[in-house]
């Protein structure tokens, strides 16, 4: 249980190149055109509803003897994007996989503190459960080895096999799933490109349509949460935009928290920003207030390129 | 070199060295000498491999009549009379069978168990060195083994006893289930390597979907390793084909497949019989029958199956198509 070190911000600045980006000044910082653009395109404003999802209270999280994430409270609202940044290590991807209680496969991971779905603690979900109600997408494209029809049928086949009351075993034939699939696929925006045939493997579509039919995937169980892992991040900037704004479109029927090192596209599609470095949580805001006027140093060192 | 022209205001490349430092006349004797001897290594495999292929081929070939692979051998001191090899074959084709049959199920197991359990880390490695045993283990030995194990009277079913009540331990299910110890390293090694290569990602990927461990496994794990299977049991195949050592001992290598009587399945899977390798023994001028031209023969049909098998895990592995069907 070592004291976390004092945060590097300083240290960062002084060993590093001096900077020559004057630091920017308040309320000005204008240099990315694309703030503007995502205002002009879609507005800041916040979906008429916006309801709460999921609570995070002083969230610790521990990989052994070593702290990852420390203290963190969040909201997490549907009919909003909710963007996590900070750099490699601050422990976002920690915070995000622990939504879904997915750092529990990793051996020696500990948790302290509360996350909430819908009020009830997601210690007492069972796991798969909480796991279709908070899904998850990855920073790779990762459809499964079989057709797309299939990797999205995956998701919900199981789901209602695993539901005892139904008394379900037998697969459901392909005729009674092909609505939810097709829906599936249609919401993530994926259908108008496969709609010819559905039996195709699915590693034969582009890295960027592999992503979606991944994001399909996890919309397929219907969650109330969708987690994005930085899904962006192995995709060519077209797929990046399409991708971009499917999660815009998403957030009206589901929460939508996204890991994120590109600062751009957080401004694009986020409503709210945490701003995370090294476990704790500096800052959360709108995304206007936390690219715009930045209440902390730290952020505002970040967010103008300074570290990480 | 230098007279390439050269865009005004630029240098000319700077002159290259006349001789790499890489250059082989630069190198040490020893180096030169290991080199050679690396090149001779190769050409002369590959020329034995040609040897063998091209002097079975032409020997098989011209012993080789079609007569031969449908007409069961008879047991005569006249060569022109003793039949073909029929039974040999359907031996070979029998005992793989019963060796995959009961390898891959079993290999598949033990490389998943190895790959996603392996907990208590003791047990995990108890399991690793015990395929390791099996794959180090002569089959001359297994057979021996199995010949002390399958005598044994609570084991009498799987093969024939005799008169006076001792156990005879040798049928076509004694040696397919010694065969099979020969076929688990070669499954348990290329699956396990496969599941190996399967990102975490993907796994947790089925997790996210509020997956368990055993439908990720059996929905998403085992279909991505697919083709790894297939070429694990075929390389399985491929050693069973070639034992010798095991069909002598386990299989009776009676000249025709003598069923054990009874119900006609169980008869022949109780039953004794050759294959292809115990034949080619049997016949070649070590053996007992000495008719070497049946020994070819046989050898180049052994060779045949065998060649073709690799061709199949070359494709396997090699023009590995991970987009899989539609499930």
């Amino acid at each position: 249980m070592t004291p976390l070190t004092p945060p590097p911000a300083r240290r960062i600045l002084v060993d590093g190149e001096p900077t020559l980006i004057d630091p920017p000044v308040r309320g000005t910082m204008e240099p990315p055109s694309l703030s503007a653009n995502a205002r002009n395109g879609r507005g800041r404003a916040p979906a008429e509803q916006v309801t709460e999802r999921m609570r995070i209270e002083s969230v610790s999280l521990a990989y052994g003897e070593k702290w990852v994430v420390r203290d963190v409270s969040l909201p997490v609202r549907q009919g909003e994007v909710l963007a996590l940044i900070g750099a490699s290590g601050s422990g976002k991807t920690t915070l995000l996989r622990s939504l879904n209680r997915l750092t529990e496969i990793t051996t020696g991971a500990s948790r302290a503190g509360r996350v909430t779905l819908d009020g009830e603690e997601i210690e007492q979900i069972e796991v798969n459960d909480l796991r279709r109600r908070v899904s998850m997408v990855f920073q790779q494209p990762n459809p499964f080895p079989m057709s797309i029809f299939e990797n999205v049928a995956y998701a919900l086949r199981e789901e209602h096999a695993a539901r005892r009351d139904r008394q379900r075993r037998g697969r459901r034939g392909r005729r009674e799933l092909e609505p939810a699939v097709i829906d599936a696929v249609r919401r993530a925006g994926l259908y108008d490109e496969v709609a010819d045939d559905l039996d195709r493997p699915a590693l034969r579509l582009s890295g960027g349509q592999q992503q979606r039919l991944c994001i399909a995937r996890a919309l397929a169980a219907g969650p109330e949460v969708l987690l994005l892992d930085e899904p962006c991040s192995a995709l060519d900037p077209i797929s990046t935009a399409t991708i971009e704004e499917l999660i815009v479109g998403l957030r009206e029927r589901v929460a939508i928290v996204i890991v994120t090192h590109n600062l751009q596209q957080a401004m694009r599609v986020a409503d709210h920003v945490a701003f995370m470095h090294l476990g704790e949580l500096v800052e959360y805001g709108t995304s206007e207030q936390v690219f715009e006027r930045p209440a902390m140093e730290r952020t505002r060192e970040y967010i103008s390129g300074a570290f990480g | 070199m230098a007279t390439a022209p050269v865009a005004a205001g630029l240098k000319p490349p700077a002159k290259p060295r006349s001789k790499p430092r890489d250059s082989f006349s630069s190198w040490p004797w020893t180096d030169r000498i290991a080199y050679g001897l690396c090149w001779a290594a190769g050409l002369a495999l590959c020329a034995i491999a040609a040897w063998i292929v091209l002097y079975m081929a032409i020997k098989g070939i011209s012993y080789l009549k079609p007569s031969l692979l449908v007409q069961s051998p008879v047991g005569s001191p006249n060569q022109s009379g003793s039949g073909g090899f029929l039974d040999p074959i359907e031996g070979t084709f029998l005992v793989t069978a019963i060796g995959i049959a009961v390898a891959a199920p079993l290999g598949v197991a033990v490389a998943v168990w190895l790959s996603e359990y392996a907990r208590p880390a003791g047990l995990a490695r108890a399991v690793e060195s015990g395929v390791e045993t099996i794959a180090g283990t002569p089959s001359v030995v297994l057979a021996i083994f199995g010949l002390l194990v399958f005598s044994k009277s609570f084991l009498a079913f799987l093969s024939q006893t005799s008169a006076g009540g001792a156990v005879f331990g040798r049928s076509f299910l004694t040696a397919g289930l010694i065969m099979s110890l020969l076929a688990i390293p070669l499954i348990v090694g290329s699956t396990r390597e496969a599941l190996a290569q399967v990102p975490a990602h993907v796994r947790e990927a089925s997790y996210a979907l509020g997956k368990t461990k055993a439908t990720t496994i059996r929905r998403v794990l085992l279909p991505s390793v697919r083709p790894s299977i297939a070429s694990g049991i075929t390389l399985g195949m491929g050693r069973i084909i070639g034992d010798t050592a095991i069909v002598v001992i386990l299989l009776g290598a009676s000249l025709r497949i003598e069923g054990a009587g009874g119900a006609p399945v169980l008869s022949l899977l109780r039953g004794t019989g050759s294959t292809l390798t115990s034949y080619v023994k049997e016949n070649s001028p070590a053996g007992e029958g000495n008719a070497p031209q049946k020994a070819y023969a046989a050898a180049f049909v052994l060779l045949v199956i065998v060649i073709a098998l690799n061709a199949i895990v070359v494709r396997l592995s090699g023009g590995q198509d991970h987009a899989g069907g539609p499930r």
